[in-house]
């Protein structure tokens, strides 16, 4: 237990069904005809990034977890999420 | 007499343009409340007006859905008052939870600003008691995030529930890709819960209830408010 500042980070996307017309646009439009046709995806989304007061990083991370559920960071109708420490 | 609340919220700029409408075309009793005044539930319905509430920033809504007045207008959807949101507001009901499902951005990726044909599929809201099934009125849109979704496997459920209320559909009536401004799923442009008594639409009826204002002097969007007053008037009697 290291009590301390993390900074996490929550990624909003939306699910595969909802569609990602952002992300189909920067890859059909920029990154392939750019000429990156190692590129097989791309994916928008939003990043929020936090510093979170907290005893632990899981505790950070519970934290943020919460809050995203409580305060809807996201629509689970329509988005997923992940949340990761990243320092 | 009966009494409306339109709710300001910060960024909200189709409120003057709904209340315009609701005191002088259909002669509402109305009151503009700024969403932080709306502490009773003291009116006898409730309209969120269209704008950008909150800059759109996260979602559009999804800041403003946490407004205290969302207590409020919560109470009174569940005694059955009429509640009614357009555009952003529309979005503030979805994300406040009022109305199932998700507004997403256009998938052209663009505004979208232009006429379009909505098909009544249901007349037994508060909003649409005066339309015929099936009718089609002219409305215009206005919005960046409009584009409605709700899981493909809910559907059904939500049309065997008579919750979708308008679809953009064609010049022949239909609910064709080509009319569909933004992408919604299965031409969605208003739904309500399951009740009926709460309903959103994207496109903005305010602006189709004066002559003047629609390119064919028609005033399709009034048939919206006077049937609000319809039902209002009604339950006074």
């Amino acid at each position: 237990m290291t009590p301390g500042s993390y900074v996490v980070e929550v990624i909003v996307e939306n699910k595969p069904l909802a569609g990602d017309p952002e992300g189909e646009t920067i890859h059909q439009n920029l990154i392939l005809k750019g000429g990156y046709k190692q590129v097989t995806g791309v994916r928008a989304g939003k990043l929020l990034r936090m510093n979170i007061e907290a005893n632990s990083p899981e505790d950070a991370r519970a934290i943020v977890r919460k809050l995203s559920d409580d305060l809807r960071i996201y629509n689970p109708a329509a988005h997923t999420i992940q949340i990761r420490i990243v320092g | 007499m009966v009494k409306v609340a339109l709710i300001q919220y910060p960024g909200s700029n189709c409120d003057l343009d709904a209340l315009e409408i609701l005191r002088d075309v259909v002669k509402a009793r109305t009151d503009l409340v700024w969403h932080k005044d709306l502490a009773h539930d003291d009116y006898d319905a409730y309209v969120l007006p269209g704008g950008f509430s909150y800059g759109d920033y996260l979602r559009a809504g999804a800041i403003a859905a946490t407004s205290p007045s969302l207590r409020i207008v919560k109470e009174a959807a569940d005694g059955g008052k009429p509640v009614l949101g357009i555009c952003n507001g529309f979005q503030i009901l979805v994300e406040a939870g009022l109305l199932p499902g998700a507004v997403l951005r256009n998938s052209t990726l663009r505004f979208a600003c232009s006429w379009t044909r909505l098909r009544v599929e249901t007349t037994r809201t508060p909003f649409t008691n005066k339309a015929e099934k099936g009718q089609v009125l002219k409305i215009p849109i206005a919005h960046n995030e409009g584009r409605y979704y709700l899981d493909k496997e809910r559907i059904p459920e939500l049309e065997r529930s008579q919750q979708i209320v308008f679809r953009y559909v064609s010049e022949e009536k239909e609910p064709t890709e080509e009319a569909n401004p933004n992408g919604s799923i299965d031409n969605i442009a208003g739904i309500c819960n399951e009740k009926g008594n709460v309903m959103g639409l994207m496109p903005h009826p305010e602006r189709a209830s004066l002559p003047m204002l629609s390119p064919d002097n028609q005033t399709d969007g009034r048939i919206i408010f006077d049937s609000m007053m319809r039902t209002l008037r009604g339950s006074e009697a």
